[in-house]
């Protein structure tokens, strides 16, 4: 790095911010606040601006590492093992979808791929209906849309689209399938592509450089490398949190302990994890659907070989979209995807694509004019489709066991055919579904016939996640929800869940935007309840 | 192949976690030094573990490292220690699984019988370890399958992690800030 570029955690740190590296402590750490906050991400970072700037005492508690632009060098070798839960490797029970999340200051936030939609009023109409969630109307929650995407400068990307989102609305475009442009939470945005490896100018805004420094601003706790262990409970209520201290290199315990007495208790470690340290603290559970319905938009990718370069590691990895067919059939209906492209960087790419040795190196020295869309299905709105669970493993940590059902894998054999489709009609010479017995294909029809006749099981077909949603559905108790509307368990009256894991379906968009939008609106309530003054709409 | 029903193919795979479990109490075979790297301790990956990953990885990277010989030799020793970094950075469930998956691949009785590999994996060729991740890949296996995925990954993410990869896939790196 030849020039300075400023670092807002560095020079924060250097202004005297309140933070604890649990990973250097050598004695049991007790603290006291008013709220304490388990996970930095969308919604933990959210909420501790909010409460922060309501006057409250905010204690946050981090499994991952503080890390910041000083140290996004957009190196992947780097980025996966120090950003990501399981080094970007985390898998399902049965291994068969890989899921990208964050495990970090800033949570997901810090290394998602920036787009921003509102929650669709389809998905809110099926929240009304089914699970009591009679306020969620696009009306009510469009001020804290507007808020959230004003602090966080959410707006449709307004440069040309690098060429692999390029393709995507071209090729569309040729068979008459409608595309748009992604919103993104980005401000100066250089267009580099690396918002997978951490933003290195801090162009986005993720909860890294927002929130969070605006919470320690104001005084709020930051711990990190800690891991919430369990609540204790005394009656219906928490009573306190448990965390230990975690060694930087393995993440194993270390022997010390961080406990945390507060009025409020705010679970926002994102879906799998939050689920987990619920069940963990063995939270009443009367209707036993903790951990249930956790929902992945399971995704299938489709690669084409094209004729000019595409360069899809260069430039914002996401700004074209297309919703089309996630409305050719009613919500219910045969599952429907949302079209995307992924950025194309040499390490994910290569685990990511199918075959080896000179077959696997020649697919992979293509890599330069290689294009990739993915296919990300709408999981969760039909009996056929009801996710996943999250369980513990025997040393309590989280595996969350998610069947593709047939229903799932019809949608992903349409998704392959509509994206090889869309590839060859933007010209690709060859298009390869990712999947271990196809290979390039030279023609549509070529394509069409092969993967008609594609086994749909795992560990053939190549699925991963980005968007783990669900696990602590809200809604109505007797809909059997784990938690209400507003965010508060139903029967822990000082526990709040203000993370994706409230979502009782998944949402058919990238989650991000739902996650500010709805936190926001709930930590608000939150923080009037705790500090006695009315429901105001506050954020800086 | 047969298409397996799920019941058997539930008790093919409880045969193959019994493999599993067999291979995991295998002991690490001697040292060669091969991969006696001076200049890095290895973490995760103990010498027999080495061996395989080295004969696995010359054959799942065939076509991606260096033609000339002694390129290739530095390349493999890099190839051997990015996957032990890799291995080294996941949490400590997946580090025991690969762990498993190891055991039963250097244990000779579960690698000739769920491998296919009969000799050593240094005396392994090139052909009998294309046959074996051909075999995994497409197994009708789960488990299997999952070997062959774990091991895919864990040298894909060594290799192209490594800048040495990046210019044979017309990838500059990362741009200048």
């Amino acid at each position: 790095m030849t020039t300075a570029i400023p670092d807002p955690i560095v020079e924060g740190l250097r202004r005297g911010w309140h933070v604890i590296d649990a990973s250097a402590i050598d004695h049991d750490v007790n603290l006291e606040a008013d709220a304490v906050i388990v996970g930095t991400g969308a919604g933990g970072g959210m909420t501790a601006e909010i409460l922060s700037e309501a006057g409250l005492r905010v204690v946050m508690i981090e499994e991952g590492p503080l890390r910041s632009s000083s140290d996004f060098h957009m190196l992947e070798r780097e980025a996966y093992p120090s950003l990501y839960q399981g080094s970007a490797a985390r898998q399902t029970k049965d291994r068969g979808i890989t899921i990208l999340q964050g495990r970090n200051v800033g949570g997901s936030t810090t290394v998602n791929w920036t787009s921003s939609f509102r929650t669709p009023p389809e998905t809110l109409a099926y929240w009304r209906d089914r699970y009591g969630l009679a306020t969620y109307t696009p009306e009510f929650l469009a001020p804290w849309f507007e808020l959230v995407e004003r602090r966080l400068s959410i707006h449709p990307w307004d440069v040309s689209p690098n060429e692999n989102n390029a393709v995507l609305r071209r090729g569309a475009q040729k068979l008459g399938i409608p595309t748009a442009v992604i919103p993104r939470n980005v401000k100066g945005c250089w267009n580099l592509g690396y918002c997978g490896l951490g933003c290195p100018t801090n162009a986005k805004q993720s909860m890294l450089v927002t929130t969070i420094p605006a919470a320690l601003d104001r005084g709020a706790v930051l711990v990190h490398h800690a891991r919430a262990e369990h609540f204790t409970l005394s009656g219906d209520d928490v009573s306190g949190l448990v965390c230990s201290a975690l060694e930087a290199s393995d993440q194993r315990n270390r022997p010390y302990q961080i406990t945390v007495k507060a009025r409020a208790y705010v679970a926002a470690g994102g879906a799998i994890n939050t689920p987990a340290l619920l069940l963990r603290s063995h939270m009443p559970n009367a209707h036993r659907r903790l951990g249930l319905r956790t929902f992945l938009h399971p995704v299938v990718l489709s690669a084409a070989l094209m004729p000019e370069p595409v360069d899809g590691f260069s430039g914002a990895p996401q700004s074209i979209y297309s919703d089309h067919f996630l409305y050719t059939q009613p919500i219910d209906g045969p599952i429907g995807y949302k079209l995307e492209v992924p950025p194309i960087h040499p390490l994910l790419a290569a685990v990511t694509m199918t075959g080896f040795g000179t077959t696997g190196s020649a697919r992979l020295a293509g890599l330069a004019n290689t294009q990739v869309i993915i296919a990300l299905m709408r999981d969760g709105f039909t009996f056929a489709s009801q996710g996943g669970a999250v369980e513990l493993r025997h040393d309590h940590t989280p595996q969350l066991d998610y069947e593709i059902t047939p229903y799932v894998w019809d949608g992903m054999r349409r998704a392959l055919l509509t994206m090889a489709e869309i590839q060859f009609a933007a010209g690709a010479k060859t298009v390869m579904p990712l999947h271990e017995s196809a290979v390039p294909y030279r023609s549509w029809s070529e394509a069409k016939a092969a993967i008609a006749e594609l086994p749909m099981e795992i560990m053939r077909c190549r699925v991963v996640s980005a968007h783990v949603m669900g696990g602590c559905a809200m809604g109505n108790d007797e809909h059997g929800a784990v938690i209400a509307g507003n965010g508060r368990h139903h029967s822990a009256g000082n526990l709040y869940v203000f993370d994706g894991s409230m979502f009782p379906t998944s949402l058919g968009v990238n989650p991000q935007l739902s996650i500010y939008a709805i936190v926001a609106r709930n930590a608000n309530e939150l923080a009037a309840s705790l500090t006695g003054r009315p429901l105001g709409r506050r954020i800086v | 192949m047969a298409r397996l029903t799920r019941r058997e193919l539930i008790h093919t795979g409880l045969g193959g976690l019994a493999l599993l479990a067999l291979g995991g109490c295998a002991r690490p075979g001697s040292a060669s030094g091969r991969f006696d790297d001076p200049g890095y301790t290895y973490r995760a990956l103990t010498s027999g573990d080495r061996e395989l990953v080295a004969a696995i990885g010359a054959v799942m990277l065939a076509g991606a490292l260096p033609t000339d010989a002694a390129a290739h030799g530095v390349a493999m020793v890099q190839v051997v220690r990015g996957v032990d970094i890799a291995i080294d950075g996941l949490p400590p469930n997946v580090q025991s699984e690969i762990g498993q998956l190891f055991g039963m691949l250097r244990f000779p009785v579960t690698r000739a019988f769920a491998a296919g590999i009969w000799s050593s994996w240094e005396n392994a060729g090139a052909s009998a370890v294309s046959d074996f991740l051909a075999r995994w890949r497409f197994s009708n296996v789960e488990l299997f399958r999952s070997g062959y995925q774990a091991l895919h990954q864990l040298l894909m993410a060594s290799w192209y992690g490594n800048a040495a990869s990046w210019a044979r896939v017309g990838y500059p790196g990362p741009p200048a800030v």
